[in-house]
């Protein structure tokens, strides 16, 4: 398609020709040509965007009804495992006793749980180091440790030791009732 | 290309300066903008870059959809059906695609008539012509191979049929057949090459379409008067004139694209391809896409199958021998008027194949077959080379610029 | 035309013509050729439709309806497997709905401690087959296997018009030269007239939540719609969008002329 075809490069049959000439009609047509050009490149890049099979699994409930206190529940949440994960009474008491100033990444116990719900922990079981899945249960701060490169978080999901940078994501989620978490 | 002995012009100015000195990109695409062409073209000629166009269209929105598709017979149907459901606009790229299909056809037809017409294809264009018949021949194996791809009924049994052509070929026939299948039958192996090199064949016309204008711009393009250009005053550079031409003629081309895609996407398709391939059901007509009718009427019309291929492929061979053929000193149909009238008969008869094609194997349609393929061939083997030698033409003008 | 030419090209098109003539009488003898048989069946009865046209739209109450008649008549035989539960929401169908539509059904599942077990169905799940396989679906409506209805008003020649003439098409007394084996049944918009599937819809044989009365007629028109919807939910989009494009192409076009002529006039 010609872009800017008020440019005259050479007229053939030797009558004088006027470029200055910036003739209205033709860079209207041109602009709508752009327009158009650019509307049509849309659907093509939208189209690698998640399809929408992709999106509607794009959330997921997980009945947390046999969870016990101390026990950890994986799911499975696009396509990263999450771990639901509830604590004791003493284990949320130790999370809070935290002195959070001296932490990496800053964040209270509150502010990684749900009101009234503070027993249930929900993050993305993925270290923010480079990306392994933490086991449970394991290293010094009664959380989680990461084999990969020695990463410990503690009950609140939060970075104590090693390289990763962040605590453990806690993704979007809420409580439809108290049997049932819908994550995403 | 160049010699590196050769004296170069001294670098310019600026970024493009820069490049340029270094890689003459911006040199040649101003030469592509004062191409000289003849300043007399009517809109037959604008179907050659309408038809690069196409091309274009098909390879994007090929691409795009193959990031979606699955070449596999349990899957194959359900990508497809993955695609107009779930991806974003992927109802739109799909039917793009397969309506993008037939519109490259009819363009090329179009453009394909135009040389018959006005003798596009007679010395020295001859080799540009040849570039032509092969790039057809691709197009038609792309199609083909394409249209298996979607896995319904009709791509299945449409395959089972033209694969089936090269079982017949004498003693090494079945051999050829299954290793083109990589079966006995057309199957997942078939499905998944013919993915493979469906996608790789519109990079062949691509490299075959750069070939194409290359022999065009060596001679430059022919005109309606057929007289060749003689000077100055016969020409124009190609932009502005024929760019903002061609930009109308892509305009008039996009509607008619458009009101197929969104009103009518399947109009031109065939419902059985809605239906999953079933190896144990065969459709109660099997019927190529529009554009290979002509041809499908040529093969069912000789009663022998192997010939009925021979038939088939010559129909296109013939295509080759034209320039020979068509032995008229006169270049354009506009002075010849007597060709003109067997031109028009000749289309005619083209389209009435199509029919042909489209209608059961029965009754009339086999004889009007049959009488519609002879005349086919009798029009290039007798009536051109007789038209050519005998007919008394209107007088040819001195130069395009002083005809009427 | 000169004489000599005329006099070549008369010869030439008499030998063609004399060919001709021989071709048909080899195949016909001296007289007319007999019609081409088809397989009878009748055209299907032309109805109007609120999705006919460049600006057709979806009646998502008749949808609705379809998709009730569908449920409780057509899915004891027809898989409708490339529709998802969530795609009801744009017939007109709230969230709540389709997850109470969804639920409704199980599907197999792998449980905590790696058994099979069976869990509720998702939105985002496709409806469930009645059939596992399409050998059982054949076995069990005596040989021929019902099809899927996902894509049925693309996959027929005037799609709805079709499944509406055939499913209102039973009922009449065949033709006497016609034999109906037993099992199956006479319908004149059918393909050779006989068919497997038995009368599928009767008089109220589904209940209209929106009082609308449940005629076969009616029931017949809402499962078109219905049909339609499933197999071409993009529709209404599409059509909208291609009003726009085209209304785009044609001023775009009269510019390009426009300028054409503008930058033409320097030649003429």
């Amino acid at each position: 398609m010609a872009k800017d075809s008020t440019k005259n490069t050479s007229c053939g049959d030797g009558e004088v020709c006027d470029p200055s000439k910036r003739d209205f009609m033709v860079l209207a047509a041109n602009g709508l040509g752009v327009v158009g050009a650019c509307t049509v490149a849309w659907p093509l890049i939208d189209s690698m965007n998640p399809s929408q099979d992709v999106l509607a699994q794009s959330s997921v409930e997980v009945d947390i009804s046999s969870v016990q206190p101390g026990q950890q529940k994986k799911a499975m949440w696009r396509g990263k495992p999450i771990f639901v994960y509830r604590r004791t009474p003493q284990q949320i008491a130790d999370a809070n006793k935290v002195d959070v100033a001296s932490l990496r990444d800053p964040q209270t116990d509150k502010e990684r749980t749900k009101p009234n719900h503070e027993e249930w922990l929900v993050v993305v079981g993925v270290c923010t180091h480079l990306g392994c899945i933490p086991i449970v249960g394991e290293g010094e701060f009664g959380g989680w440790f990461c084999p990969c490169h020695g990463s410990q978080y503690d009950i609140a999901g939060r970075i104590r030791k090693g390289p990763a940078p962040q605590n453990l994501v806690v993704p979007p989620y809420e409580f439809i009732n108290d049997k049932t978490i819908r994550i995403g | 290309m160049s010699d590196p002995l050769a004296p170069k012009a001294p670098q310019e100015k600026g970024i493009i300066g820069w490049i340029n000195y270094r890689l003459p990109i911006f040199d040649f695409t101003k030469s592509l903008q004062d191409y000289l062409t003849p300043k007399n073209l009517n809109y037959f000629w604008s179907f050659g870059s309408i038809a690069g166009v196409c091309l274009m269209i098909q390879i994007i929105t090929g691409i795009v959809l193959a990031m979606h598709y699955t070449p596999q017979t349990g899957h194959a149907f359900e990508s497809v059906e993955h695609i107009m459901r779930d991806v974003n606009y992927g109802w739109l790229l799909r039917y793009t695609h397969a309506v993008g299909a037939s519109m490259f056809f009819v363009t090329v037809y179009i453009h394909i008539f135009r040389a018959f017409y006005y003798g596009s294809y007679k010395n020295p264009r001859e080799l540009l012509w040849f570039i032509g018949v092969i790039i057809l021949l691709a197009m038609m194996a792309a199609a083909f191979m394409g249209y298996v791809l979607p896995w319904g009924q009709m791509s299945l049994w449409g395959a089972t049929v033209i694969t089936s052509f090269f079982d017949k070929i004498p003693v090494i026939g079945t051999a050829i057949g299954t290793w083109l299948r990589g079966g006995f039958s057309v199957d997942n192996a078939t499905l998944n090459r013919f993915f493979a090199l469906h996608y790789l064949v519109p990079f062949i016309i691509l490299g075959l379409v750069v070939i194409h204008i290359w022999a065009l711009h060596h001679h430059g393009s022919s005109n309606p008067t057929g007289v060749e250009v003689k000077s100055k005053k016969d020409v124009i550079p190609f932009h502005p004139y024929y760019t903002i031409k061609d930009c109308f003629g892509f305009g008039v081309f996009f509607i008619i694209f458009a009101i197929f895609i969104f009103f009518i996407p399947n109009y031109l398709g065939h419902p059985d391809n809605y239906i999953p391939a079933d190896p144990m059901v065969t459709p109660p007509h099997i019927v190529p896409e529009w554009y290979f009718l002509p041809f499908y009427a040529i093969l069912r019309s000789i009663p022998n199958a192997f010939l009925g291929v021979v038939a088939m492929f010559s129909s296109i061979a013939v295509l080759f021998f034209l320039p020979w053929l068509d032995t008229s000193k006169v270049r354009s149909g506009r002075y010849r008027p007597v060709f003109k009238v067997f031109f028009w008969v000749f289309l005619v008869d083209v389209l009435f194949l199509g029919f042909i094609g489209e209608s059961p194997a029965e009754g009339w349609y086999v004889v009007g077959g049959r009488i519609a393929t002879l005349y086919y061939f009798f029009h290039f083997l007798v009536l051109l080379p007789v038209i050519g030698k005998l007919e008394t033409t209107r007088p040819v003008p001195a130069s395009l610029s002083e005809a009427k | 035309m000169n004489q000599r030419l005329s006099t070549v090209l008369v010869g030439l098109l008499s030998a063609f013509f004399l060919i001709s003539a021989l071709m048909y009488v080899s195949n016909f003898g001296f007289k007319a050729p007999e019609p081409v048989s088809h397989a009878k069946k009748e055209m299907p009865k032309p109805q109007q439709w609120s999705f006919d046209g460049p600006l057709g739209t979806f009646d998502k109450q008749s949808i609705q309806r379809g998709y009730k008649v569908y449920k409780e008549v057509c899915s004891a035989c027809h898989s409708m497997k490339l529709v998802a539960f969530r795609n009801l929401k744009g017939a007109g169908f709230s969230d709540a709905e389709i997850k109470a539509i969804a639920a409704d059904y199980t599907y197999p599942s792998v449980g905590e401690d790696g058994s099979n077990v069976d869990r509720k169905g998702l939105p985002s799940d496709h409806f469930k087959s009645p059939f596992e396989t399409k050998e059982a679906a054949a076995a069990a409506n005596g040989g021929a296997a019902p099809p899927d209805l996902s894509l049925m008003a693309k996959a027929r020649e005037d799609g709805p018009n079709y499944i509406y003439s055939i499913l209102t098409g039973y009922g009449k007394t065949p033709p006497s030269d016609l034999q109906v084996p037993s099992g199956k049944y006479f319908n004149p918009y059918y393909s050779g007239q006989v068919i497997s599937m038995p009368q599928p819809l009767k008089e109220n044989q589904v209940d209209f939540q929106d009082g609308t009365k449940a005629t076969i007629s009616q029931e017949a028109h809402d499962v078109v719609n219905f049909l339609q919807y499933t197999a071409e939910p993009e529709m209404e989009l599409r059509k909208r969008m291609g009003l726009k494009v085209v209304v785009f192409l044609g001023i775009m076009t009269v510019f390009f002329y426009i300028a054409k002529l503008r930058i033409w006039a320097r030649v003429h």
